[in-house]
């Protein structure tokens, strides 16, 4: 018994950290800084404030949560790359990435 | 197998040119823009120009990506008209509606009943105090409003006074905030409704709504409020603050503009004289066709402000204080205009003294601010809301408005700082008046000619 539980402890761990690698891995592609950086730093501290959530019950309602929002992510990346503008004044310039397309 | 791998670059492909077109009319209307700034610069021909930091989310926040999500689907597939009884079409647009105004129902404890879709604030305000004052109208004919708020509701107010009702502008003491007593004095017997705002625009501060909403329960006066600033950002409650109409708008909560709400309390009922005819849609008091994805897009930013509210309050306070901290190290002679300490940390009104605001605004170019409303920003005339707290005339001059959004990083903190310093130093340092200040000389002594 204890070992299916540990058995399934462990699934649910492999998920949630290979759901915090792609929610990371999306919100990077954010074209826009600000919806980039908040993706990237609501995602992190969401999940460090859970990290120590015990309850099953409240786990699988996090994992909802956190696919939902990956999906909504793709998808806000996906439109917002269709419609980027120049970027920010504070941004760094990467060289030879955009600015050649002209 | 072969079809399945074909496909998707296909798509990709597509997808890639028409970014390419997009990007490239993008680019060369900036490069026009840079080449055009470029005459007047000399210099910086071949680069497009950067866009500037946004801090003036008082005026109008960025959507957030989740509601723009929930949007959609009702921008594409789902058109039909909320009101359309007899298909499909309607009933899961309406369905989409009622779950709208739900969630804009939670965030401020009502009933979804008790919800009236409308075009923004203004037209809640709008609504709110010409509606209840023009329906009671029979037996009361007096309505308190205050000097700090919004445009609208001060417009409305006067139209009011040309239809014969008397109208209480109270003012505001040195902190922005009413004195209660002034408040209750103010009250008469034919006094049918207070309307005073939540979260100002312009300097953020809040008022006492707890303690105006039992005022007016006591004597049996309405009581609205303009909660523009305020839904999403504090915790703000219709029946614990005995509010019986509050204002709401969209774009200011990260949702669509073109939307915003009316709370019109049931229990005691509140009766109105809607302003619009029509179909009779929204109980009777806003007719028209109810925009479903724009309706869609408030609720949801409703949800999400409200799950995200205590998050976005902890990190826009600290980015508040690190402006703050940062400006007032680094310079003399600023002054935070509002009480520092019943506020919303979000909104940051500061004062210079001996530098002109317009000045300092064209010269922080890189980044969007404004010196007050974006209502009144076309105009130089200082601030009515500064100078209703008292402010005088050349600190109202010198006022700019800092908005920290849910979206703001320290990055774009720290350039705001560094940048607003270094100009503040270099039009200090043109300045007379603070080359006579630094000798000593108080110009208030100063006799100035008249001319």
């Amino acid at each position: 018994m204890s070992s299916v539980l540990e058995y399934s402890r462990m699934e649910t761990r492999r998920m949630v950290l290979g759901l915090y690698k792609q929610l990371l891995r999306e919100s990077a592609k954010f074209p826009a800084y600000n919806y980039r950086l908040y993706a990237l730093r609501r995602t992190k501290d969401a999940f460090k404030d859970n990290k120590t959530e015990t309850n099953p019950e409240k786990i699988q309602e996090l994992i909802g949560k956190a696919q939902k929002n990956l999906e909504i992510i793709k998808r806000q990346v996906t439109i917002e790359r269709l419609y980027t503008d120049t970027k920010l004044v504070i941004e760094k310039p990467k060289p030879s990435s955009h600015g050649s397309q002209s | 197998m072969m079809s399945g791998r074909i496909l998707p670059r296909a798509t990709r492909e597509i997808l890639r040119s028409f970014r390419r077109t997009v990007s490239t009319t993008a680019v060369s209307s900036a490069q026009a823009a840079a080449a055009s700034e470029a005459t007047t610069d000399g210099q910086e021909s071949t680069q497009p120009a950067l866009r500037p930091l946004y801090l003036d989310v008082q005026a109008t926040a960025p959507m957030d990506p989740r509601v723009l999500d929930a949007m959609l689907p009702y921008d594409i597939s789902f058109f039909g008209n909320p009101h359309s009884r007899t298909h499909a079409y309607g009933w899961e647009s309406e369905q989409a509606v009622e779950k709208a105004r739900k969630q804009v129902a939670d965030i401020i404890g009502a009933d979804p009943r008790e919800i009236v879709f409308t075009s923004g604030a203004t037209e809640s305000n709008n609504i709110a105090v010409k509606g209840v004052a023009r329906f009671y109208k029979s037996k009361k004919k007096h309505v308190i409003t205050t000097q700090t708020e919004h445009k609208c509701v001060l417009d409305s107010c006067r139209s009011l006074e040309a239809e014969g009702f008397d109208v209480t502008y109270l003012p505001v003491q040195k902190n922005g905030l009413i004195d209660m007593k002034q408040l209750e004095a103010a009250l008469r017997p034919d006094t049918v409704l207070v309307s005073v705002m939540t979260v100002n625009n312009e300097i953020g501060v809040k008022q006492p709504m707890e303690q105006i909403g039992k005022l007016c329960r006591e004597k049996k006066v309405f009581f609205h409020t303009d909660a523009a600033q305020a839904v999403g950002k504090v915790p703000v409650d219709v029946n614990s603050m005995c509010i019986d109409l509050m204002s709401i708008s969209g774009h200011k909560i990260y949702g669509p503009k073109g939307v915003g709400a009316l709370y019109v309390r049931r229990r005691p009922r509140v009766r109105l004289e809607p302003p619009q005819s029509g179909g009779g849609q929204e109980r009777g008091l806003r007719s028209g066709t109810v925009p479903t994805p724009l309706v869609v897009g408030m609720g949801e930013a409703c949800a999400v402000a409200m799950e995200e509210m205590e998050y976005d309050h902890k990190r826009i306070s600290k980015l508040a204080q690190r402006l703050l901290d940062k400006i007032t190290t680094a310079l003399p002679d600023v002054i935070r205009n509002g009480d520092p300490e019943h506020m919303y940390p979000g909104c940051i009104n500061l004062s210079f003294a001996y530098v002109e605001g317009e000045s300092l605004l064209m010269a922080l170019k890189d980044v969007a601010l404004s010196s007050g409303s974006a209502c009144t920003s076309a105009s130089l005339e200082p601030s009515y809301v500064l100078r209703a707290i008292g402010a005088e005339e050349d600190l109202a001059h010198s006022s700019i408005r800092f908005g920290i959004s849910r979206f703001t990083t320290e990055e774009e903190i720290d350039y705001t700082a560094e940048k607003c310093i270094e100009h503040v130093q270099r039009l200090r340092e043109m300045s007379p008046l603070w080359e006579m200040v630094q000798e000593g000389i108080d110009l208030k002594s100063i006799q100035w000619s008249q001319h």
